[in-house]
């Protein structure tokens, strides 16, 4: 069994008030180095057996049309 | 003949009755519509109502979007013949679906924002629209955490250009809109997408106003208009 974890993030140019709010709380809790802070999502998506090429490019167009929206958010895949 | 709207019911949705009761005012039959069905029973038109299909897991809409109803219901909506109002979730269900541009967002100020909204109709042209005039201000309800409308400054030009921004929101946009937005269409003018809910201002009694009617008779009209009169009826 093989783990592709895939990490979704609204696009830069999106505003992420969620991300803000954290940001907001990072001052007041003393955090003042930090500068920025964008929230995201992560998949943990479990496979049978070997994760090749072609499996690779399922897994793919699932994060496409379901994990990720493309008009807002970028995705990254990797194998774990 | 009596206009047939169905309204879809996906777990979770929560204006279907109130959408269906709009529908009923406005002189036409509600067909309720389920969201495991692939069957959009005949009907002359369809609402995707507001509420919170799927419990809004992984992004509002992105799971109702491939509902077996939906696959009945984008390839007719998509070639301009089936009338669709997508309301609030029934919006952002349009835009997951791709029936319409852009996405909706988590408002700019994080809260809920539930309260009375005036908007301003843009375009009249729409299934939707027709019995307003361009420029109306309607007072209708705002209730919605994920509201805020977003798209890629050409798609918001373009959405101008032609005429597709259907309702804007009077003043500021609550929720941090882009251009104010809280409506567009399809280029066809058949799906219309709604952030505020029409169908809450519809009676006297419950409404800030009945100013939300004229979108359920503008479809009254628009089927009746697109279908013949039987032979031997006046």
């Amino acid at each position: 069994m093989a783990r592709v974890v895939v990490d979704v993030m609204l696009k830069p140019e999106i505003l992420d008030p969620q991300g803000q709010a954290i940001l907001g709380a990072c001052g007041r809790l003393g955090f003042e180095a930090v500068s920025e802070v964008r929230q995201g999502k992560r998949f943990e998506v479990e496979i049978d057996g070997e994760v090749g090429e072609d499996r690779l490019d399922d897994i793919r167009r699932l994060a496409e049309t379901l994990l990720a929206n493309p008009v807002i958010e970028d995705f990254e895949l990797r194998v774990e | 003949m009596t206009a047939r709207v169905g309204v879809v019911t996906f777990p979770g949705s929560l204006d279907d009755r109130d959408a269906a009761r709009a529908v009923r005012i406005a002189g036409a039959e509600p067909v309720a519509l389920w969201h495991g069905d692939a069957d959009l029973k005949g009907v002359d038109a369809v609402i995707l109502p507001g509420g919170f299909s799927y419990g809004d897991y992984l992004r509002c809409g992105a799971i109702a979007r491939f509902a077996p109803i939906m696959a009945e219901l984008v390839p007719p909506a998509r070639s301009g013949e089936l009338p669709v109002l997508g309301i609030c979730n029934g919006f952002q269900i349009l835009c997951e679906s791709h029936l319409l541009p852009g996405a909706l967002t988590r408002n700019r100020s994080l809260h809920f924002i539930n309260r009375d909204q005036r908007l301003r109709i843009e375009s009249a042209g729409t299934a939707w629209t027709n019995r307003y005039l361009p420029g109306q201000e309607i007072l209708v309800v705002l209730k919605s955490g994920e509201g805020n409308y977003v798209a890629a400054p050409e798609t918001l030009d373009e959405l101008e250009r032609s005429g597709r921004v259907v309702a804007r929101y009077v003043g500021t946009a609550p929720n941090g809109s882009q251009r104010d937005i809280a409506g567009i269409s399809n280029e066809h003018g058949n799906i219309v997408g709604l952030m505020p809910h029409p169908e809450h201002a519809v009676e006297e009694l419950t409404g800030p106003s009945v100013d939300g009617l004229g979108f359920f008779t503008s479809l009254v009209a628009r089927v009746t208009e697109a279908s013949p009169a039987p032979a031997g009826t006046g």
